[in-house]
């Protein structure tokens, strides 16, 4: 069984992942600002059948606050990925169009890559002053050139296709060749990028908050959580340092592992 | 002698836009196949792409991908064949010339490949460069040919040097996977030449191929073969005349299609057409 | 001069492409909201006169348009200035080369474990997939490809440094203490963990790389047909798998450089380990644009001779490219 149905397993940890992320998603909505609330009387506690994950030094439940910068991490994660592959389609198909226009785009796509990523984002996150959105931004930015290597390079492979250079000299429209030979082909190529994409995002989102760039002290991100903690190392509060990002991890090789499925499956 | 005896091989698919596209299925690829192979003689075995020519060749290495479902049996010199004797028997006793000129390591040079094959067939290192170049020189592949990489070779090189890997192994059993594919004439004749001296020599040679005009001149018997399923075997003086002695009416049309016969096609639908498309 | 020309060609490109890494993060420090002057002054914001500020901003050229201060910019860049940084209150060049060497040392030994341990692996799991070794390397290798890089090194910390106390927790030699006096062997144990931290990171893309490309060429005709003679799956890992997985390997570690510096900065927060992550951290929080700028420059450096290196090496090895067709 273990290797037998490729399939199978594809569509059950779909289930499962479909399955987590909405209750993450629910859990903000039941929680509300449970995860900002203090406890003066139990701060920095270990964790215990009161305080599940142990509290931070404000005495606010480090369960609740772990589930926050969660969701946050997931929501931040799909938009960049959205954002992410949609400048990577756009600025492939403008990189077709022409051949100075592809010299560009390749150029471009050569500078974003030499530089690191995380010093990038920082860059992004400095010019843009801060705030969920820069953060947001920043993860898009940074990530499309990878994406837009493979579709740009699917792009032109396309157009040299016989059928759809048979389809120009029928005289079809540019929409239809588009809509008809290109996107079926192009959009497997997105969707895989863009699940491909998810986990580095969220992986970045939690590197720059850490570096304390982008959100305030204040609001519960897991790099924020993190960076919390490790004031607090030397006094022996694990708990603090090990419980987000556990948290984290579980998330970013939930999805991986459902996109290497999903790839293996179709 | 080798023989297979109601060989029947199944491989999974997935079936997709059906409600159940997570589900799998098995397809049958060989159907109660059986073959008989006398030493000192070469057997064609001869069928249209996707008759599951190449995937027989395989069973008999032992070289099927994991998760297929075998059933029959084989014999080789009166012995079962089962995957434990496969794998001792495998480059020694018997050997594959593989369809694929890119069964060529790209990045290793021709001369040191032929040694391996001989390495793995139990010679020692220096003995095996030996007998490397021998084999290569008795292939008409010169100093350059044996110092080059795969890519810098023509096709028919390509092909003698597959051939040499085959025979630097002194293997009984020689089992020829399309080996004419993509040869210039000259070319065709000079590698199946190769594999009739093999035979002579009193080894088994299966010639696998997909165009029966050009298996008939050196082989002894020939089996042709549909759907994974043996339509007949005849002796290979069978085919000549308008087919008379022939069984089936499958293998007569296909001998009728020859060019130099009736080129007759009234008899034969589109896709059994295909197998003289060379 | 059949080789010179793809290297001029190529170094020609280096050179566009950061010119053009200087246009983008110039462009992105000139767009942030961040006034130039306030940052420069700091906490002392408040004691300063408008007067004052102009003349600030006058000495420092910002009262110019941004082409102008970019040309500027540009031109002192040509000469070998980078600026001074008031972080640091030093040349911006003095910083980086200080802190540079610091992190080199760091960076280069984490590179070299993480690409011959991830390459071992990945050669060790390709050959043997199913096996039970095959699972524990790259579910390892799975892992810590997902796990955030400061975290480990927070784990790291805890478990050695805190709970154990084998290792010290920060910098790069006893607090306190003056550079030349740090003996040699107690910056081995101050660089222990980070390095082991970083390797441990750089390990898993490596792995999981060289065992794709094991996997590829053990599904190839070129495994069947050395099947089909007689090879166990050792003599074919060995004697094709080491060719085919080798090059790709090592364009990948040198590719990957810029992935490696990322990890580095945050490994240096972490372990309050004085190279260049940390003072770029400063710099991007404390908004020292020309150190900021500087560091963004000399990266991109780096990260692209990696990247042509990475490029060029298919061309010098594999017989199959000819020197001609770079």
């Amino acid at each position: 069984m273990r290797q037998a149905q490729p399939r199978l397993r594809a569509a059950f940890s779909l289930g499962v992942t479909t399955l987590l992320v909405v209750g993450l998603v629910a859990s903000q909505w039941l929680l509300g600002d449970f995860p900002q609330q203090m406890q003066f009387n139990a701060r920095l506690a270990p964790p215990s059948v009161d305080h599940w994950l142990g509290t931070d030094a404000l005495g606010r439940e480090l369960w609740a606050r772990t589930l926050a910068g969660l969701a946050l991490s997931f929501w931040v994660g799909c938009l960049a990925a959205l954002l992410s592959t949609l400048i990577a389609l756009s600025l492939a198909a403008l990189a077709t169009l022409s051949a100075r226009l592809d010299a560009l785009v390749s150029l471009l796509i050569d500078t974003l890559l030499s530089v690191p990523h995380l010093i990038l984002l920082m860059l992004i996150a400095f010019a843009l002053g801060g705030g969920t959105q820069a953060v947001i931004i920043a993860v898009a930015v940074t990530h499309w050139p990878s994406l837009a290597r493979v579709l740009r390079a699917e792009l032109w492979q396309l157009r040299q296709a016989p059928y759809v250079r048979i389809s120009r000299a029928l005289g079809k429209s540019r929409w239809f060749v588009l809509h008809g030979h290109l996107l079926p082909h192009l959009l497997p190529h997105c969707l895989v990028g863009a699940l491909l994409l998810f986990p580095h995002a969220i992986l970045h989102e939690a590197a720059l908050t850490f570096l304390g760039f982008g959100l305030s002290p204040s609001q519960p991100a897991i790099g924020v959580l993190l960076a919390d903690a490790t004031r607090y190392l030397s006094g022996g509060y694990w708990w603090l340092g090990v419980f987000p990002g556990l948290g984290l991890l579980l998330m970013v090789l939930g999805f991986e592992r459902l996109s290497s499925q999903l790839r293996r499956a179709l | 002698m080798l023989i297979i005896d109601h060989l029947t091989l199944q491989l999974p698919y997935y079936a997709d836009g059906y409600a159940t596209w997570w589900k799998r299925r098995w397809a049958t690829c060989l159907d109660a196949f059986s073959l008989t192979l006398s030493p000192g003689e070469v057997h064609a075995v001869v069928g249209a792409s996707g008759a599951g020519k190449s995937l027989l060749a395989y069973a008999i290495m032992g070289l099927l991908p994991i998760p297929a479902r075998l059933n029959g049996q084989l014999y080789y010199q009166g012995k079962p064949l089962d995957a434990s004797r496969q794998r001792q028997l495998r480059g020694r006793e018997m050997a594959l010339i593989p369809q694929s000129l890119s069964a060529l390591d790209p990045l290793v040079r021709t001369q040191r490949q032929v040694a391996w094959a001989a390495q793995r067939a139990g010679q020692p290192s220096a003995h095996a460069w030996r007998s490397s170049q021998q084999a290569l020189d008795h292939y008409q592949l010169d100093t350059r040919a044996q110092q080059a990489y795969a890519h810098e070779l023509s096709g028919g090189m390509a092909r003698r040097v597959l051939t040499a890997m085959a025979h630097v192994s002194q293997a009984k059993l020689v089992i020829a996977d399309e080996p004419s594919v993509g040869l210039d004439p000259l070319q065709r004749q000079r590698v199946l030449a190769a594999l009739r001296e093999l035979a002579d020599q009193g080894k088994m040679v299966m010639l696998i191929t997909h165009d029966l005009r050009h298996a008939l001149p050196i082989a002894d018997h020939v089996t042709i073969m549909r759907d994974g399923k043996r339509v007949e075997t005849a002796l290979a003086t069978a085919f000549q005349g308008s087919g008379a002695s022939l069984t089936s009416a499958y293998s007569q049309a296909l001998w009728l299609a020859l060019p130099d016969n009736a080129f007759a096609t009234t008899t034969v639908s589109r896709r059994e057409q295909e197998t003289n498309v060379a | 001069m059949r080789l010179i020309a793809p290297i001029v060609k190529r170094l020609s490109r280096l050179g566009l492409v950061l010119i053009c890494v200087a246009l983008v993060s110039y462009g992105l420090m000139m767009a942030s909201p961040i006034n130039p002057v306030d940052a420069y002054l700091g906490p002392q914001m408040a004691q300063v006169s408008p007067e004052q500020r102009a003349l600030i901003a006058q000495r420092w050229g910002f009262d110019q348009p941004p082409a102008v201060q970019f040309g500027h910019w540009l031109r002192q860049l040509v000469s070998g200035e980078l600026g001074w940084s008031h972080v640091y209150n030093q040349p911006v060049s003095e910083v980086i080369g200080q802190r540079f060497q610091r992190s080199i040392v760091l960076l280069g030994s984490a590179w070299l474990l993480s690409a011959l341990l991830g390459f071992s692996l990945g050669v060790v799991a390709g050959a043997k997939e199913g096996s039970k070794l095959d699972s524990i390397i790259s579910t390892y290798a799975f892992i810590t490809a997902s796990t955030p890089a400061f975290w480990l090194a927070i784990l790291a910390v805890l478990l050695f440094s805190v709970t154990l106390g084998w290792t010290p927790t920060c910098c790069a030699g006893p607090a306190g203490a003056l550079n030349q006096e740090v003996t040699f062997a107690t910056r081995l144990h101050h660089l222990l963990l980070p390095v082991t931290t970083l390797a441990l990171l750089g390990i898993a893309n490596i792995t999981l790389h060289t065992r794709a490309r094991m996997l590829e060429l053990m599904r190839s005709e070129v495994a069947t047909h050395a099947f089909a003679q007689g090879a166990s799956r050792i003599d074919v890992a060995w004697r094709h798998g080491l060719r085919h997985a080798s090059l790709p390997a090592v364009t990948l570690a040198f590719a990957s450089l810029g992935e490696l510096f990322g990890g580095s900065i945050l490994i240096e927060q972490v372990f309050a380990y004085p190279g260049l992550g940390q003072a770029t951290v400063a710099a991007g929080l404390r908004s020292d644009i020309p150190l900021l700028l500087g560091i963004a420059l000399f990266t991109a450096l780096f990260v692209s001779v990696g990247n042509m290196i990475a490029d060029s090496l298919y061309a010098v090895i594999d017989p199959r490219i000819q020197p001609g067709e770079l």
